[in-house]
């Protein structure tokens, strides 16, 4: 995948150019794509042969709707980040693209060592954007990411090697740390427990969950626009992916123990962010908290471990992306217009500015999973997966549908309605490039909502075959 | 045939697409007559579509593609057309249309103007979506798409911050509600693995439930049709509604959207016959809403409150219609409710056009000279919502009332009468104020009194029309007549042939009809001698006695939802956010890193530089590896 640093002038263009051919590679695989759960692309090169580790990547249906999301949203987070400069360009898409390369290493790899590797891969160049080009405090909050997501993956690390030391072996090859080779490990009950709190540490920081969450709204409000948005558009999403393809299916002996810890905690969390979100004065931190919720009733969908929740994970991660890649940019365009994110600085904007109000109110349907925009077939099949597990629980998780509605409207209704607010002068409308990036999202939005069944057909295959190799 | 199915819901939508897009830079007589046109082709072809089923044929089934598919999770973007559905959509896109054209006349000049009909468009293909669909999903896509459209037209002037909020609750209110029908959407596929009506009601002879299986599917349901059709516990959110453009009032907040709820009972009546607790709960919650808004509504001064207020209770009556079972006759209140209801909101739209924006009847009085066209009509509402005899109202409400009196006996029919009675009591205080008397406005107003322009009053004139001749779709059976109860045969392929009243004797019918129609004649009289003849002008809040203030202050429910819901969760917000989150948790994970921190520099300290010192811990170390060994 592209990996670029130039410092020529144009650096930024270079970055788009090499995202949309990326994005373009993505369409094309997309078409030749037999959704039948097998591997369609697979690369695999001996990389340390002797410990059974392989350059392997390969591409089934859930690891080609992650590249999809991470290539589909990389233009737009490429473009969006042109509304400030960087001081040396070429440096904050560099990072932007070994970034991006990363990530979707980490959707792609077969091999365990290998998706340990990009997952911390992933992370390096994104403290770096934030350390660089981050608001207030960016040093100690982007050094406290960076330690809690690290610790966190080390445990990642511990849990995989004792897996791979339970894999199966011969006698003359080794073990291996191919994911079949993985799966096929038999853990003892206390191991499995062990390894999948290994995992879930890790991802819980990573996506993350309450309690674990406390680094992301300082994170998210701190980071540059584009750095905020890699973070939720994307690189959340590999604690959700990590779940689904390593964490329950290397230890599915745990799940039973486990599953209703993890889904207490997620869905405690839903609700939990999304009563803080209720009263935030700052329209990013609102969003970062509201985030913290969505992926709580993703992450359920995940740990209830049954396909309508998994199905409903895998849309509402393309759907969330698309959303708060949009949502983060609107915040970007307010807080260039009025030199605030504070709610009660803004108002009267749909009077002056009505096409960016407009483009903000579609995609705040989708993330309040309106029917007929792209939240609401996972937030659908999502609650109904928890609901299947607990009917008590999924009317719990349910109370999503009516908080978000709250504080997501009310937000909308501080910064758009009213005459305009303290700022008296009458506000700019949408340039070019946020037309562009706002209106890609709301297409999505829209596009993904009347046609939600092509993603879970993408996918269906390949969560079947997940499924089918785990016994709970 | 599939194609003009689709074409009925598709045409509003593309013409919300279309004015939505382009609409600002289109003149305001091209936005108005395509928003119009779209409706009007989507009336006329459920006009064909009704002549179709009226001539005999099968309900009509149209998969236009696989929505969502999980497995046996399957859900089809798929419409059905049967009796019920065909009516509703002749309501909404009948009474629709006539808004529509009234809109071009009441919107003209406002900046909006193709927003709104963008708004009003989008509104239209939602409702249609909700009595469109074959399955339950399809049903809650129209649900909550009615109620986004709620959200934007209300808060259609955004300028001003009360309508936003106004909208925001409306919004979330219906959303509590929309978790109850979610659930019990979840509930139903886990019963009967299908969301398609046909499939669940085909299911349910074959299945043997549980009956607190059924009680719970119903109630649930019943929570969604609560906060729609703005029930109690959930009915505050309508009369804040009022803050959007009269228009709107008339077709969502009176004529459609609020009914979605009764047709929601009614499609699934199958459910509800075999689950009579819930029923018992739908009737009870029915009857005393009807009560309690009637009260409310005696003392309301805003003449869209009384009218929402009314509302309220009469969806309260429809919902009593259901608890007893008879579908038929709540489907005819809606009929005949969406008739003289739309028309007394587009009558006050009028009242309140003429007065540059005035909506206190206190400083109305005197308006019949000025506003014949609208007077007349609003008359003729008025006398049918009050239920005088042979006017639509009066046939549409004798239903219910005969079919309580069938189903619980004489105690609920009394009080039921009695909310017929308030009925007739607070419309004709509405009529009398605002429309007799003298005029109690500005001199500026009074200089300015002018009729409506035609485009609003021709869709008055035919809504009057219909008030008034609205019973003839349902006769009842004891005038024998042709075409007696021809609404109730034509739904009943639909919603079953369930009617108590049956059992009633004649002599019974016309005794509890002539009850009732006394009791509303005497209302109105009295009503006219006070504020018709007396001239009376509705008190300030400070001169009325205690009970009265508890009418005008709507029993306290915002107060007590403030007190006991809204400020103790904000205030946990806060909590939350301060204590739990910034103070407990992050200082926990915040402790940990300086621990380490801390540690860190003790160890550093050890490494000072001083050989000696190193020397010294090598010794030490080696002696107590030495001593663990040995021991």
């Amino acid at each position: 995948m592209a990996l670029l640093a130039s410092r020529a002038l144009p650096a930024r263009w270079v970055a788009v150019g090499a995202t949309v051919a990326n994005l373009l590679l993505t369409v094309l695989m997309l078409v030749g794509f037999e959704a039948d759960g097998r591997y369609n692309y697979e690369f695999n090169l001996p990389w340390i042969p002797q410990a059974g580790v392989a350059f392997r990547l390969g591409l089934d249906g859930v690891s080609l709707l992650m590249v999809l999301l991470t290539n589909l949203l990389a233009p737009l987070i490429v473009l969006a980040s042109g509304t400030r400069a960087y001081g040396l360009e070429g440096r904050y898409y560099g990072l932007a693209l070994l970034m991006l390369a990363a990530l979707n290493g980490v959707f792609m790899a077969l091999d365990g060592l290998l998706f340990y590797v990009f997952y911390e891969m992933a992370l390096i160049p994104v403290y770096f954007i934030c350390a660089i080009w981050g608001g207030e405090h960016r040093i100690r909050i982007t050094l406290k990411f960076f330690i809690y997501t690290f610790v966190g993956s080390l445990f990642m690390l511990v849990a995989l090697l004792a897996v791979y030391y339970q894999s199966p072996s011969d006698g003359v090859a080794s073990h291996s740390f191919a994911w079949e080779a993985l799966v096929a490990a038999e853990l003892d009950a206390s191991t499995a427990w062990w390894v999948m709190l290994g995992f879930f540490l890790a991802f819980a920081v990573k996506m993350p969950l309450f309690p674990f969450h406390t680094w992301q709204p300082d994170t998210y409000v701190s980071a540059p626009t584009g750095g905020t948005m890699l973070l939720s558009g994307i690189m959340l999403k590999m604690g959700v992916y990590g779940a689904i393809r390593w964490m329950i299916p290397l230890a599915p002996e745990a799940w039973h123990s486990w599953a209703p810890v993890f889904l207490g905690l997620a869905v405690f969390g839903i609700v939990y962010a999304s009563l803080i979100a209720l009263k935030q004065s700052d329209l990013k931190r609102l969003i970062a908290y509201s985030s913290i919720a969505h992926v709580g009733l993703i992450a359920a969908g995940v740990l209830v471990w049954n396909k309508t929740g998994l199905q409903g994970s895998l849309i509402q991660m393309l759907a969330h992306g698309v959303n708060v890649v949009g949502l983060f940019f609107v915040v970007d365009a307010l807080e260039r217009r009025l030199g605030s994110r504070a709610l009660f600085d803004m108002g009267g904007v749909a009077r002056s500015a009505p096409r960016l109000a407009a483009l903000y109110f579609i995609v705040t349907l989708g993330a309040i999973a309106v029917p007929l925009t792209n939240g609401f077939a996972g937030e659908f099949l999502l609650l109904n997966g928890v609901w299947r597990y607990h009917y008590a629980l999924g009317a719990a998780a349910g109370l999503t549908i009516i908080l978000g509605a709250a504080y997501m409207l009310r937000a909308y209704g501080l910064a758009m309605f009213g005459l305009a607010g303290p700022h008296a002068e009458p506000v700019a409308d949408a340039d070019p490039r946020e037309l562009v990036v706002l209106g890609c999202a709301a297409v999505l939005v829209l596009v993904l909502g009347f046609f939600p069944n092509w993603v879970l057909t993408l996918t269906d295959g390949s969560v079947n075959r997940i499924l089918g190799a785990v016994q709970l | 045939m599939d194609i003009l199915i689709t074409l009925i819901p598709f045409l509003p939508l593309l013409g919300a697409a279309v004015n939505g897009l382009v609409g600002a830079r289109l003149p305001e007589r091209v936005v108005g007559w395509l928003g119009s046109g779209a409706v009007l082709v989507s009336f006329l072809l459920s006009l064909y579509l009704f002549a179709h089923l009226h001539g005999g044929a099968e309900p009509v089934r149209t998969t236009l593609y696989p929505f969502i598919a999980v497995d046996s999770f399957h859900v089809d973007f798929a419409f059905l057309v049967d009796p019920l559905s065909v009516w509703m959509m002749l309501i909404v896109t009948g009474v629709g249309l006539l808004i529509h054209v009234y809109s071009i006349g009441y919107m003209h000049g406002d900046a909006g103007f193709w927003r709104f009909f963008a708004y009003l468009n989008l509104f239209i293909f939602s409702m249609l979506l909700l009595v469109m669909g074959d399955n339950l999903v399809m049903l809650f896509f129209g649900w909550e798409g009615v109620g986004l459209c709620s959200y934007l037209l209300i808060g259609f002037w955004y300028d001003n911050r009360a309508y936003g909020k106004a909208a925001r609750k409306a919004f979330v209110m219906n959303r509590i509600g929309d978790l109850g029908l979610l659930l019990g959407l979840f509930l139903i596929f886990a019963v009967f693995d299908s969301f398609a009506y046909a499939d669940i009601f085909a299911r349910l002879p074959v299945l043997r439930l549980d009956p607190a299986v059924l009680t719970a599917v119903g109630l649930l349901l019943f929570v969604g049709a609560v906060g729609k059709s703005a029930q109690i516990p959930l009915f505050t959110w309508l009369p804040d509604a009022m803050a959007g453009p009269t228009p709107v009032s008339a077709l969502i907040h009176a004529a459609t959207m609020v009914t979605a709820g009764i047709y929601l009972v009614a499609r699934c009546h199958p459910l509800f016959s075999l689950a009579p607790t819930a029923l018992e709960v739908v009737a009870f919650i029915g009857l005393l809403t009807s009560l309690v808004a009637g009260l409310i509504a005696l003392r309301q001064n805003d003449i869209k409150k009384v009218l929402a207020y009314s509302t309220v209770s009469q969806l309260g009556l429809m919902f009593l219609a259901l608890g007893m079972g008879a579908y038929a006759a709540a489907m005819f209140h809606v009929t005949t409710h969406a008739f003289f209801k739309a028309l007394l909101f587009l009558g006050a739209g009028s009242v309140i056009h003429a007065l540059g924006g005035e909506q206190d009847i206190r400083h109305m009085g005197g308006l019949r000279r000025a506003l014949p066209v609208t007077y007349w009509t609003f008359l003729l509402a008025t006398l049918a919502i009050s239920g005088v005899p042979l006017l639509s109202g009066f046939f549409s409400k004798d239903e219910i009332l005969a079919n309580t009196f069938a189903g619980v006996g004489v105690g609920w029919w009394v009080l039921a009468a009695l909310g017929g009675g308030l009925t007739a009591l607070y419309m004709s205080r509405l009529l009398f104020v605002t429309f007799f008397g003298t005029f109690r406005g500005t001199e500026e107003q009074r200089a300015d009194l002018h009729e409506s322009p035609h485009v609003m009053t021709v869709p008055l004139i035919i809504l009057a029309v219909l008030s008034v001749a609205g019973g003839l779709l349902n006769l009842p059976h004891l005038l024998h007549v042709p075409g007696a109860e021809w609404l109730a045969h034509f739904l009943s392929p639909s919603v079953g042939e369930s009617r108590p009243a049956h059992l009633l004797s004649a002599q019974t019918e016309w005794l509890l009809m002539g009850a009732a129609s006394l009791l509303a004649l005497s209302a109105i009289a009295w009503a006219y001698w006070a504020y018709g003849v007396r001239q009376r002008v509705p008190q300030d809040e400070a001169q009325l006695s205690a009970v009265e203030r508890v009418f005008a202050s709507k029993f306290y429910f915002d107060e007590f939802y403030d007190w006991a819901i809204v400020r103790p969760v904000e205030r946990l917000s806060q909590l939350l956010h301060y204590y739990a989150d910034v103070w407990a948790i992050d200082g926990f994970v915040n402790g940990i890193g300086s621990a380490v921190q801390r540690i860190g520099t003790e160890f550093r300290r050890l490494q000072n530089g001083n050989i000696e010192y190193y020397l010294l811990g090598m010794v030490v170390g080696a002696v107590l590896l030495f001593l663990s060994l040995w021991l």
